[in-house]
C-alpha cells in the first residue's frame, strides 16, 4: 500500500525584502515578492527522501494562501512532489494560527494521509507551533523539530536536538513530523523537474469544500488581535574606527566607558 | 484577585531564570500559581515562593520523561481546570511553545508566542512582540478564550516578592495521546560552564570570518574574559565549527543581552533577527561595507585575528 505523505508549505514574503504590515495590521503580501518559505523546502526534501526509500509513496503538497501561493506549490512540484492542493478563499484573509491549523487539519483529512511533514516555522510568522497544533487537532503523534528522520514499517523515528539534550523519538504512523534546517540541504529543481511540474495536478479547494464556516477563520474569526505595529526606530549610527594596530584597545576603552569592564 | 498560571521550566528542581521573569510579569496581571512537573518538581517551591508564587502545583510521573510533550499538556490542562486562571504563561522554549499551543487548542483559546513584554489591559493582557526580524514591534491580545502566552527569556527583570508558595499535589490522568511519541533515548548536552546563551548578559559570537573550528578558541577566550556566552552564525555552524545549539538567528536562538559582540559576521537579515534587540552591539569585521556596521554602537574595521586577542588582553589587564 502506498505511503501517503502530505507536506504543508507556506507562501511567504521574501525575508530579504522590505517586509511590513498592511493597514489592517495583517502581513502585507502585495509590496514584497513572495516565495516558498525556505524552511519548508527542508520538509519537501525530507518527504522526497522518505518517498525514495519507500517501495511506493505519493507526495501531496498543501498550502493555505492567496492566489500567488500557487508559486510555492509549483516550486515544490518541480522539486519532485507528485501533486498539489491549494486552499484558497477570500474569507481566509487575516486567519491566525488557530484558523490556519483548522483548515490544514480538515484538508489533510480530506486528502488522506499516513504522514504529514511541515517545516520548523514559517519565515514570516515564525511561531513554530503549527505542527504541534495540527497533531493535537488530528489526534495523532507529533514528532517535531527533527534534524534527522526515517520512516520504516509504519514507524517514524528521528532525532530532536533540544537545548538540554538530544533525544531519539519514535512513533507509529499516522503522525505529524516537522523538520529543522539541520535536516539536510534541499535540492534545486532540475530543468526536467520544472518542465514536469507544469503537467502535475493542482487542485483548488475553498472553505465550503472543507465544511468550514467563514466566521471560524479570517481576521474576524481570529483568536488573537493585533492592536498596533510600529517600526522599530533605526539604531543610531555608532562610532566606526579602522584598526591601525590599536583597534582592540579602542574597543576595550569603549566597553569600559559603557561599564562592561 | 485573578490567578495566573505559570508553567515552570526547571532542571531537577532548579528553576531556570526565564521562569522567575515570568513570575514578575504574571504579578502585573494577577496572582501567580506555578505548575512544576517531573523529577524534583517539589524542590522548585522555595525559589517560586520567593518570587511571588502563591501556590505551587506539582506532579511527577515517568510519562513526563518517557514521552514527548503531550503528558505535560495533560498536566497543564489539569492545572488549568483546577484553577480557572485569567491567563496561562509559559516560557518560550521550543518545548514550552508546543505545550502552550496544544493547551490553547484544547481550551479553545488563542495563543501568542514569543512575547517580549506583557502588561495588563482593559481587554486582557497585552503582549509586545517583535516581527519581521525585529524590525517591527507589535502589541497584541488574545481575543478568544483564556489568554495563553509564551514569553521569551530576558523579557523582564527578576524581582523578589515573597508569597506563600504552598505546595499542592496536582492530580493528572493521561489521555490516549500521551504515550504517542516515545523518547527512546536522551543524551544530555555537556555543560560548558559558560552562561546559557538566551539568558546571558553578554554574548560573544563568531561567524565565517573565524575560519575554522580551532580558531573559535579566540572567541571563547574573549567570552571568558567578559563572563559571556558564546554564539555563532549559521555559516559557522553549517561549516561544523561550532554546535547548532549556539546558533544565533532566525533558526537558532534569539538573544537580547546587554552587550552583543559580533566577530567575523556579516549581519544577514536572518542573523539580525536573533540579535537586533540587544542593548549595545559592537562588531569586528574586515569589510567596512558589512551590514552589521549599520547596527553597531561601536565597530572596528579590521582583522579579527588581530583585534579580538588584543581586546581580550586589554580586558584582562583592566580587570587585573
Ligand atoms: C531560512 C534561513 C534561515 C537562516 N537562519 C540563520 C540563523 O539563524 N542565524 C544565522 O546566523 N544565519 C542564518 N541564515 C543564514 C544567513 O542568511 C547568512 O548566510 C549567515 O548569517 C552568514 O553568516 P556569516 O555572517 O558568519 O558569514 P558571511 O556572510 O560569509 O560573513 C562573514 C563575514 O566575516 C568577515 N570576515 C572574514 N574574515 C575576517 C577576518 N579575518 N576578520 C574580520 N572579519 C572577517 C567578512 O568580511 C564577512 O562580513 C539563515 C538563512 C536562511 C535562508
Ligand atoms: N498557510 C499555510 N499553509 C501550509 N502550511 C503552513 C501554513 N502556515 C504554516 N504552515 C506549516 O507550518 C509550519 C510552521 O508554521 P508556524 O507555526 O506558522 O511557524 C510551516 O513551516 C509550514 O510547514
Amino acid at each position: 500500500m502506498s505511503l501517503r505523505i502530505v507536506v504543508c508549505v507556506k507562501y511567504v514574503p521574501d525575508a530579504t525584502g522590505d517586509r511590513h504590515f498592511a493597514d489592517d495590521l495583517t502581513v502585507d503580501r502585495d509590496d514584497v515578492d513572495g516565495l516558498l518559505s525556505e524552511l519548508d523546502e527542508y520538509a519537501v526534501e525530507q518527504a522526497l527522501q522518505i518517498a525514495e526509500e519507500a517501495d511506493d509513496a505519493e507526495i501531496t503538497v498543501l498550502t493555505v494562501g492567496p492566489e500567488d501561493a500557487k508559486d510555492a506549490l509549483r516550486k515544490a512540484l518541480s522539486m519532485g512532489a507528485d501533486k498539489a492542493i491549494h486552499v484558497e478563499d477570500d474569507d481566509l484573509h487575516g486567519t491566525d494560527v488557530m484558523g490556519t491549523s483548522l483548515v490544514l487539519a480538515k484538508a489533510v483529512e480530506k486528502a488522506g494521509y499516513d504522514l504529514v511533514i511541515t517545516g520548523m516555522a514559517s519565515t514570516d510568522g515564525t511561531m513554530g507551533v503549527l505542527p504541534a497544533i495540527l497533531a493535537e487537532r488530528l489526534g495523532v503523534p507529533q514528532v517535531t523539530l527533527l534534524s534527522e528522520v526515517k520512516v520504516e514499517d509504519g514507524t517514524v523515528t528521528g532525532r530532536r536536538d533540544g537545548d538540554s539534550a538530544s533525544e531519539q523519538l519514535e512513533a507509529s504512523l499516522p503522525a505529524v513530523v516537522s523538520v529543522t534546517d539541520q535536516s539536510g540541504e534541499a535540492r534545486y529543481p532540475s530543468f526536467k523537474g520544472i518542465m514536469a511540474a507544469k503537467k502535475k495536478p493542482v487542485e483548488s479547494w475553498d472553505l465550503s469544500d472543507l465544511e468550514i464556516e467563514a466566521d471560524e477563520v479570517g481576521l474576524e474569526g481570529a483568536w488573537t488581535a493585533v492592536d498596533s505595529a510600529a517600526q522599530r526606530p533605526a539604531r543610531t549610527a555608532g562610532t566606526i574606527v579602522k584598526d591601525e594596530g590599536e583597534g582592540g584597545k579602542q574597543l576595550a576603552e569603549f566597553l569600559a566607558g559603557q561599564k562592561f569592564i | 484577585m485573578a490567578e495566573v498560571l505559570v508553567y515552570v521550566d526547571h532542571v531537577d528542581g532548579a528553576v531556570r531564570k526565564p521562569t522567575l521573569e515570568l513570575l514578575t510579569l504574571a504579578r502585573r496581571i494577577g496572582e501567580p500559581v506555578a505548575v512544576a512537573l517531573g523529577a524534583g518538581a517539589e524542590n522548585t517551591a522555595a525559589a517560586l515562593a520567593e518570587h511571588g508564587a502563591v501556590k505551587v502545583l506539582t506532579a511527577d510521573a515517568p510519562e513526563f520523561a518517557e514521552y514527548l510533550v503531550v503528558p505535560k499538556v495533560d498536566a497543564l490542562q489539569a492545572a488549568y481546570e483546577a484553577v480557572s486562571p485569567a491567563a496561562v504563561l509559559v516560557p518560550s522554549s521550543a518545548e514550552g511553545k508546543e505545550i502552550a499551543a496544544r493547551l490553547a487548542v484544547r481550551i479553545g483559546s488563542g495563543i501568542i508566542t514569543d512575547a517580549v513584554d506583557l502588561e495588563a489591559g482593559d481587554e486582557g493582557p497585552v503582549a509586545t512582540q517583535s516581527a519581521f526580524a525585529a524590525s517591527f514591534t507589535t502589541k497584541s491580545r488574545v481575543s478568544k478564550g483564556t489568554p495563553v502566552i509564551t514569553v521569551k527569556p530576558n523579557s523582564a527583570a527578576v524581582e523578589a516578592a515573597p508569597a506563600a508558595g504552598a505546595v499542592e499535589a496536582l492530580a493528572v490522568t493521561f489521555g490516549a495521546l500521551a504515550t504517542g511519541t516515545k523518547v527512546t533515548s536522551r543524551t544530555p548536552r555537556e555543560s560548558t560552564g559558560r552562561p546559557e546563551l538566551t539568558e546571558a548578559a553578554i554574548v560573544v559570537s563568531g561567524g565565517r570570518g573565524v575560519n575554522g573550528a580551532e580558531n573559535f578558541s579566540i572567541i571563547e577566550a574573549l567570552a571568558d574574559s567578559l563572563g559571556a556566552a558564546v554564539g555563532a552564525s549559521r555559516a559557522a555552524v553549517d561549516a561544523g565549527w561550532y554546535p547548532h545549539t549556539n546558533q544565533v538567528g532566525q533558526t537558532g536562538k534569539s538573544v537580547s543581552p546587554q552587550l552583543y559582540v559580533a566577530a567575523g559576521i556579516s549581519g544577514a537579515i536572518q542573523h539580525r533577527a536573533g540579535m537586533q534587540t540587544s542593548k549595545t552591539i559592537v562588531a569586528v569585521n574586515k569589510d567596512a561595507e558589512a551590514p552589521i556596521f549599520e547596527l553597531v554602537d561601536y565597530g572596528v574595521v579590521g582583522d579579527l585575528f588581530e583585534v579580538v586577542p588584543q581586546l581580550t588582553e586589554e580586558i584582562k589587564a583592566r580587570k587585573g
